[in-house]
């Protein structure tokens, strides 16, 4: 008994162990990959654990806040980061890069877009929608009774930014701008809302598992321009800026600035790491919606799709 | 003569009170003819203290060192030295020996096998405690095991063990040295008060920059959050020791040291032991915060459920958590209870032998038959569906009137409450407040209150304070009304006593999030879902200062009441009542500290205050704004605590006056 005890042991702990390649790391230093809670970026991030740590690189798995990330870049802490969203780090992200100590490692792939979102219940009630300006006619649909006659219009956590506030004042909406704490609580009352068919209007983002589970649209406001965000005489309004839509923008890499010298083969496999933005969708959906593990996702979509990643990894192929 | 002394002193105080008491009034009238100055803080007395603050912190984490050795090195070695136990922790727990990683991953020797862990902790239970214990334990490790939650839940114990031992150590460190100085006591209880009112998200950001990112930095925040009370009981716990136990280690020849470790801490164990209670209870308080900066575990579980709005599984992690509390607790505490009863022999070295086979038995079983290392994943029961379900129900069936409800409480009662506060002018609140002061506590508690009222005006986050105090205020006086009366009443039903202990556990471990999410589907974002946030989480100090306070109240008191022929309601109105007063008062003022440190939670739901302001510092990345905001709910905090001490010590003078 004791004897096949020893020998099971032993088997499982030599008998898997298969050298992908002859490929040895440049440095055995620890890689840092940033995870903040959201699951594309957990997807895309494992996935590139997997593709890494099959290289022999050393790699970790760092939790950290999507904004309080930047002082861990800059002193090396914390080492890649797959998702970085134009359309609320960019401020931050263009200061960090210009310290020199992080490097902006080219975009994801996927194009970030975020801006008032109703379900298409809604259409009956305000049936110029999603033309901006049927808001300032059926406001009242979407009241609440604190907010009665204004309409309730929910945006993101104050820490987002966003300029809705702004908007709702340089567009004349009659809507009173409420912040929900965190993500979480946004969509928690969109689902509420979906379930009653009660009237709602909010801030929605995509790449986001809601726009696909929930039927509706986001508004059409006069298109983004940095003109718009600057000069007041530009747009609809010529008092006024903020009176136009929200920007959609990039999702970009970036990565600890002196990295580059120690693992050079590893960050080029990470500036060739791009993936599709339905790709991605599809992904986050097995895992928000159907419930599945992270892990067990991502292993998926390695062993389906090795063929793609062995080439991104050309300096450790070869 | 006393007695004259006293009631002279009563009559000057009253005179006093008759003087101030119209010209606050006069004061009160006057308030809407006041200059702008007075009625809010103008721009140009805010000092940029937060800007300070910042600048401190970012040269402290980069620049500050002595020869060479910066700050910044010395705490990045801590942080790598507390790592290392937790990694070993983890990986005899939870994850096993693991070489390789991606395409090459090979287990190479699993964890401890859950069944082993569970049966030998049972056998630790039954041997400590009884039958009642080991069902607990075999029932929370069922839990934990079929429900998946396994791995993340050693994963939290490993770094909950470390945190509970670190502030352990370090409490009873710090403890004893402030026992022994007098005037070290007084800095430490400072320090201490302002460490467990300043709310952990303002001293995220320093942690990390001063710890880096991982468990690390979620381990000394959560030390900075669960030393308090272990200092405070450790003090206590030592100056109950009895003089004469003292005199006869004198008397016997005991070195300094001899006292301390064999006379001094084993009589003060039952105290001590209510102070690694709070340490327990509020580690695993912080599981959810510590999962944010890379602790993982089952608060990253619990978050992760709730950012996709599959509560069902958050309760269902958060339940795990509680498991996780309430075992250790409850262990902890029979182990104290023994030590003070010198209950000895209870385990012998047969246990030890018998509970080591069960762990190394299972765990090699379980390269065999892997469900002993971890229970199968399509085997794995859960109720998720069942809440998830329950709460669109809910939200289907029962919406309007709950709705009717929020929109009745907010525009009657919260939004006047709100805007009466923001109309008022700070002087005026100043005013009142340091009256309160004086007529409770003296010139000193009205100068105490004063200071900590111009911090808060003058760094400028007055109207935030004001939003914090409006909530605070009503949320405390809801769970006051609830929790206060129904403590009393199960204070006469000792069969309630145990269910109702594990319900209050229950409330103070959840992660306050698991129902706070729910609670925004049927109350929307906004001051409503804070509101109840709060009050769940203050209403626990509340029954059980409420179930403390009638506990202590003398029996000869009663039994003479009875005899003398009062009723059963004068007896509580005369008798009970007044004699409890002091720990009542107490109760109010740990509700009042609950609910100031839920704030930041309730900023989640979407608030506009001294909470909101902190989140949005750590989410902006701003270090100085960040602590400053969160001083100011310090200062709230310590405001509230001296008015309601200097309550408390006059209510037990007057109790002393009548009886004695």
């Amino acid at each position: 008994m004791k004897k096949t005890l020893i020998t099971a042991v032993a088997a499982l702990s030599v008998g898997i162990v298969t050298p992908a390649s002859a490929f040895e790391p440049e440095s055995d230093q620890t890689i840092k990959l940033m995870m903040a809670d959201w699951s594309s970026m957990l997807i895309n991030t494992e996935i590139l654990n997997i593709i890494l740590s099959t290289y022999g690189y050393d790699v970790e798995k760092v939790i950290a806040d999507d904004s309080a990330r930047y002082p861990g870049f800059e002193s090396g802490d914390l080492t890649i980061a797959l998702e970085t969203w134009q359309t609320t780090q960019d401020a931050a992200f263009t200061a960090s890069v210009a310290t020199g100590k992080v490097l902006d490692m080219g975009e994801l792939g996927p194009q970030a877009k975020e801006d008032w979102w109703y379900p298409s219940y809604m259409e009956e009630q305000c049936p110029g929608l999603p033309d901006w300006k049927a808001l300032r006619e059926c406001a009242e649909a979407f009241a609440a009774p604190e907010t009665a006659p204004k309409g309730r219009y929910l945006s993101g956590p104050v820490s987002w930014g966003g300029f809705d506030e702004e908007r709702v004042e340089a567009l004349g909406l009659p809507f009173e701008v409420v912040h929900s704490g965190t993500d979480a609580a946004m969509f928690a009352e969109l689902r509420a809302a979906y379930e009653r068919k009660a009237p709602i209007i909010l801030w929605v983002y995509k790449p986001h598992w809601a726009p696909s589970v929930y039927d509706g649209k986001f508004v059409d406001f006069p298109k983004y321009e940095p003109a718009c965000y600057e000069d007041a005489s530009w747009g609809v309004n010529p008092d006024a800026k903020y009176d136009c839509g929200k920007p959609e923008g990039w999702i970009k890499k970036m990565a600890w600035a002196e990295g580059e010298e120690i693992w050079p083969c590893a960050y080029d496999i990470v500036r060739n790491f791009t993936m599709d933005g339905d790709e991605v969708g599809a992904l986050v959906y097995e895992v928000d919606v159907e419930g599945r593990g992270v892990e067990e996702v991502a292993m998926e979509w390695a062993k389906e799709n090795e063929a793609k990643w062995r080439g991104w990894a050309a300096c450790a192929e070869k | 003569m006393a007695d004259t002394f006293l009631k002279e002193q009563v009559r000057a105080r009253s005179i006093g009170d008759w003087i101030a008491l119209p010209v606050l009034i006069a004061v009160i009238f006057a308030a809407p003819f006041f200059p702008a100055v007075l009625t809010s803080v103008p721009n140009w007395a805010i000092l940029p203290v937060s800007d300070w603050v910042g600048e401190g912190l970012n040269w402290l984490a980069r620049d500050a060192g002595v020869g060479g050795v910066t700050f910044a090195d010395v705490t990045r070695a801590l942080a790598a030295a507390a790592e290392a136990p937790i990694d070993w922790l983890k990986i005899v727990l939870a994850e096993g020996w693991v070489t390789g990683a991606g395409f090459n991953k090979v287990q190479a020797a699993p964890p401890l096998s859950w069944l082993g862990v569970t049966l030998a902790v049972a056998l630790v239970a039954l041997r400590l405690s009884g039958r009642g214990l080991m069902l607990l334990t075999l029932v929370s490790g069922l839990y934990l095991a079929l429900f998946g939650l396994w791995v993340l839940a050693m994963t939290t114990l490993a770094s909950v063990l470390l945190c509970v031992v670190t502030a352990l150590v370090l409490g009873l460190a710090i403890g004893i040295r402030a026992y022994r100085s007098p005037r070290t006591e007084a800095f430490v209880r400072a320090v201490m008060n302002v460490m467990q009112t300043v709310p952990i998200f303002s001293y995220l950001l320093p942690t990390l920059l001063l710890f880096g990112y991982g468990p690390s930095a979620a381990l000394f925040a959560t030390v900075v959050y669960a030393l308090p009370p272990m200092v405070h009981a450790t003090v206590l716990a030592l100056r109950s020791v009895p003089q004469e136990t003292l005199e006869l280690a004198r008397m016997t020849g005991c070195s300094r040291a001899q006292t301390l470790w064999k006379v001094e801490l084993p009589v003060a164990v039952p105290r001590l032991a209510i102070g690694l209670n709070q340490v327990v209870m509020m580690t695993l308080n912080m599981v959810i915060i510590a999962s944010m900066i890379g602790a993982g575990g089952l608060g990253y579980d619990v978050l992760r459920a709730l950012r996709r709005l599959d509560f069902g599984a958050g309760f269902e992690a958060g339940m795990g958590i509680v498991a996780l509390a309430v075992v250790l607790d409850r262990l902890t505490q029979a182990a104290a209870h023994n030590q003070s009863t010198q209950a000895v022999g209870l385990w012998r070295r047969r246990d030890t032998v018998l509970a080591l086979a069960l762990l190394i038995i299972f765990t090699l079983f379980s390269f065999v038959i892997p469900s002993l290392g971890l229970w199968p994943k399509d085997l794995t029961l859960t109720t998720a569906p069942f809440w998830n379900g329950a709460v669109s129900f809910i939200n289907r069936e029962f919406y309007d009137p709950l709705d009717a409800i929020r929109t009745a409480m907010l525009l009657k009662v919260m939004n006047p409450f709100r805007d009466l506060l923001l109309a008022t002018p700070w002087t005026l609140i100043g005013l009142l407040v340091c009256f309160a002061g004086y007529a409770l506590g003296g010139k000193r508690a009205a100068l105490t209150v004063m200071a900590l009222l111009l911090f808060i005006a003058l760094t400028g986050y007055w109207e935030p304070a004001m939003v914090s105090v409006y909530l605070t205020t009503l949320a405390v006086a809801i769970a006051l009304a609830i929790g206060l009366p129904f403590g009393i009443w199960v204070s006469s039903r000792p069969r309630f006593h145990q269910p109702v202990q594990l319900v209050l556990d229950t409330l103070q471990t959840l992660p306050t999030l698991v129902y706070l999410l729910p609670a925004v589907m049927l109350f929307r974002n906004g001051d409503f879902s804070a509101l109840i946030a709060v009050v769940s989480y203050a209403v626990a100090p509340a029954v059980r200062y409420g179930m403390a306070g009638m506990k202590h109240v003398p029996s000869e008191r009663v039994e003479a009441a009875a005899m003398s022929g009062c009723t059963p309601w004068q007896t509580f109105r005369f008798v009970r009542l007044p004699s409890a007063m002091p720990t009542l008062l107490l109760g109010v003022n740990q509700t009042v500290m609950m609910a100031l440190s839920m704030l930041v939670i309730a900023a989640l739901v979407g608030t506009r205050e001294l909470g909101q302001e902190v989140y949005t510092s750590l989410t902006r990345g701003e270090v100085g704004p960040g602590i400053v905001a969160g001083l100011c709910v310090a200062c709230i905090a310590l405001i509230a605590d001296t008015l309601l001490k200097s309550a408390a010590a006059r209510a037990a003078r007057h109790e002393g006056d009548i009886h004695a």
